[in-house]
């Protein structure tokens, strides 16, 4: 039999019931739909993540303190911390200078006080002390005022940028510079005030507070031998030239601090990260909302062949005579098969492709009207429609081959 | 009468179904011998053995034993997909409900057998003028694009006649093809296939009506499964053996 005439009748067949077979595919058409919607929101969610990270700075190493194994001994005293007990002020200059291909280096250092102006107190604010390219580094911009210069560093001028939520909620419609905040004990004034960022990761850039690194090591060092071991930091950003050059850098610092803090690789009091690192992290938080979303997409994927196979079976049953009559005038087994095969594939494949613009559409809508961002991903096109053709073959055969069982005889005398 | 070409010769035909205690002998050591152009009807109480038989000699199963040879081939150990094959190309048939695709126009039924012709002796360009002169050889030309419940009885058995034509089978099958019919309806059916073995066609047809058996030649009555008496009708006995004549005259 021509395969063209096979796909002529199933057409056909499908086209007397169009009710039925509307019906029918609607399985497929929402699995295929929720394949696709899924994974343009996960893509989405990834984009968005992506994009957040590097918009704070590209090219970025963290190196933050970790402790070592070896760090915490008890001795006679109780606990006692060694000296390798962390990133100290004057590992950040020796990267600086030692390292090749290095760009800027940034420290910060964090804590959280309660802030004070006029008669608003805000409590657990984030005081981040830092240097002069923190803002070039991680991409930030000053949106009133100015940002704290080297002389402000090393004069260790009573200096805040405020972050523009910060701001607004300390000072309302206010213009807060030149205003003074009291942190803690200490009385600082307001310089300027950050551009809006957002929240990324778990950080609100905007509800923090910086200042200048020398006053933060100063005034609110909490390490109790901040002054024995040299001023200890929480956290060194490294800005690379090259990102080709990223894994060299990256040996060069370990092996520097290494050798600084007396400690091996294996039990090192420091970790770095990259911004793919950060990335993947962020992404593996969503990743089992995103697995169960694949999960319910194959099920309903699913459900819609066993929709399939059970009106195909009633189909079957309906055309038993039909069947007898082809049998008769000299179809073949294999003929019977193939025909209510392809039907089985046919209609699945519709489904697929009205599922297709179901899912391209809907995945739009969902980025129109929700804040999630959704992103079509055309190989989750083809995904979806390949999924659709396999469960249309494998729920088809079942019923085809029944059809093309049936005895001649008994078929031309069912009722 | 060397020339004649043997269309059905059976050789102790034996059908049973069931196994064991519970067999049913439904034919038993049947012979039968028809020749190219005759005209047969088999008739019998119901029970006899005869739909039985005409399933067998219509390829649409096999005997348990004994031989069928059907246009000189032996068809009766072959698998499905032989006797489809068989179906295809030697065998036409008319069905007492006419067994048309329902929402199918007549051509499109008249085009069935074309589809599933593996020997492509007819290109797929020419199935739709075949078709079209087929049912104008039947006498619906201008019916071609009716469905089958846009059509009276007879029209609708005249379209499966067409259909049983197309393949230009060698043996023509017809199981009670008046019997859904009216006495006038019933009476043009059978002068249409009276045509046809006029013009040369090989026609076995199963009926309990005696005024459809009395077209034919030859009438097998059948019995438990046995042939009971074979009447030899008078009236057109001859007519294969004047064609043989006037051929060999050729």
């Amino acid at each position: 039999m021509r395969p063209i005439e096979v796909l002529r009748i199933a057409w056909e067949a499908i086209g007397k019931n169009k009710v039925r077979s509307l019906l029918t595919m609607l399985g497929i058409v929402i699995g295929v739909a929720a394949v696709i919607i899924m994974i343009a929101v996960s893509a989405g969610t990834k984009a968005t993540i992506s994009d957040q990270i590097t918009s704070l700075g590209t090219n970025l190493i963290f190196i933050s303190s970790g402790f070592s194994r070896g760090s915490v001994t008890f001795s006679s005293g109780g606990l006692v911390m060694r000296s390798s007990g962390g990133l100290v002020y004057d590992d950040a200059t020796s990267i600086a200078d030692q390292v090749n291909g290095v760009k800027s280096v940034v420290v910060e250092q964090q804590a959280t006080e309660t802030v004070k102006a006029g008669k608003v107190t805000l409590d657990s604010i984030g005081i981040v002390g830092t240097s002069v390219d923190f803002p070039a580094v991680r991409n930030m911009e000053v949106m009133d005022g100015r940002y704290f210069t080297e002389e402000d560093i090393s004069r260790k001028t009573k200096a805040a940028v405020l972050g523009y939520d910060l701001a607004q909620e300390l000072f309302g419609d206010a213009d807060p510079i030149g205003q003074s905040v009291l942190v803690s004990s200490t009385r600082l004034t307001v310089i300027g005030v950050m551009a809006e960022r957002g929240t990324v990761g778990e950080v609100d850039y905007d509800a923090r507070m910086y200042i200048p690194l020398s006053v933060m090591l100063q005034k609110f060092n909490r390490t109790p031998f901040g002054r024995i071991t040299g001023d200890r930091v929480q956290m060194i950003y490294v800005q690379i030239a090259d990102s080709a050059n990223m894994d060299n850098v990256i040996l060069q610092i370990q092996l520097l601090l290494a050798k600084r803090h007396n400690v091996s690789l294996d039990s090192a009091d420091f970790t770095i990260t990259t911004q793919q690192d950060i990335i993947e992290t962020q992404e593996s938080t969503t990743s089992a909302f995103r697995s169960l979303l694949a999960w319910v997409a194959g099920v309903s994927l699913i459900v819609g062949g066993i929709g399939i196979m059970n009106i195909m079976l009633v189909s079957v049953t309906e055309r038993t005579r039909e069947i007898g009559v082809r049998q008769s005038v000299g179809a073949t087994p294999g003929d019977i098969r193939w025909q209510f095969l392809t039907e089985a594939l046919l209609m699945s494949l519709l489904g697929g492709l009205i599922g297709a613009l179901v899912g391209v559409g809907g995945s739009w809508l969902f980025g129109t009207v929700s804040d999630m961002r959704t992103v079509v991903v055309p190989s989750s096109i083809l995904l979806a429609f390949c999924s659709a053709a396999a469960v249309g073959a494998f729920f088809g055969f079942y019923p085809a081959n029944r059809a093309a069982q049936l005895d001649p005889i008994d078929a031309l005398r069912h009722e | 009468m060397t020339a004649t070409r043997t269309i059905i010769e059976t050789m102790d035909l034996t059908k049973i179904y069931g196994m064991g205690d519970v067999s049913v002998t439904a034919l038993d050591s049947v012979n039968i011998h028809i020749e190219a152009g005759e005209f047969v009807a088999i008739m019998g109480p119901s029970g006899s053995g005869k739909s039985t038989l005409l399933n067998i000699l219509g390829c649409l199963s096999t005997p348990t034993s004994g031989k069928y040879l059907l246009d000189g081939k032996d068809v009766s150990n072959l698998d499905k997909v032989e006797l489809a094959e068989i179906r295809s190309r030697k065998l036409g048939y008319i069905f007492q409900s006419y067994n048309l695709l329902p929402r199918t126009t007549a051509l499109r039924n008249v085009m069935l057998p074309l589809l599933y012709d593996r020997s492509r002796k007819v290109s797929a360009e020419k199935w739709e003028e075949l078709a079209k002169a087929t049912l104008e050889a039947v006498g619906l030309g201008d019916r071609i694009h009716h469905q089958p419940q846009e059509l009276s009885g007879g029209q609708q058995q005249r379209v499966a006649i067409a259909r049983a034509l197309i393949n230009d089978p060698v043996l023509i099958i017809a199981d009670e093809p008046t019997g859904n019919l009216d006495s006038h309806s019933g009476e043009e059916i059978m002068l249409l296939l009276d045509k046809l073995h006029d013009q040369g066609a090989t026609l076995v047809i199963v009926t309990h009506d005696p005024i459809v058996a009395a077209h034919t030649a030859r009438t097998i009555h059948l019995k438990d499964g046995r042939i009971d008496t074979i009447v030899h009708n008078g009236n057109n006995a001859s007519r294969a053996s004047k064609k043989e004549v006037s051929h060999a005259a050729d």
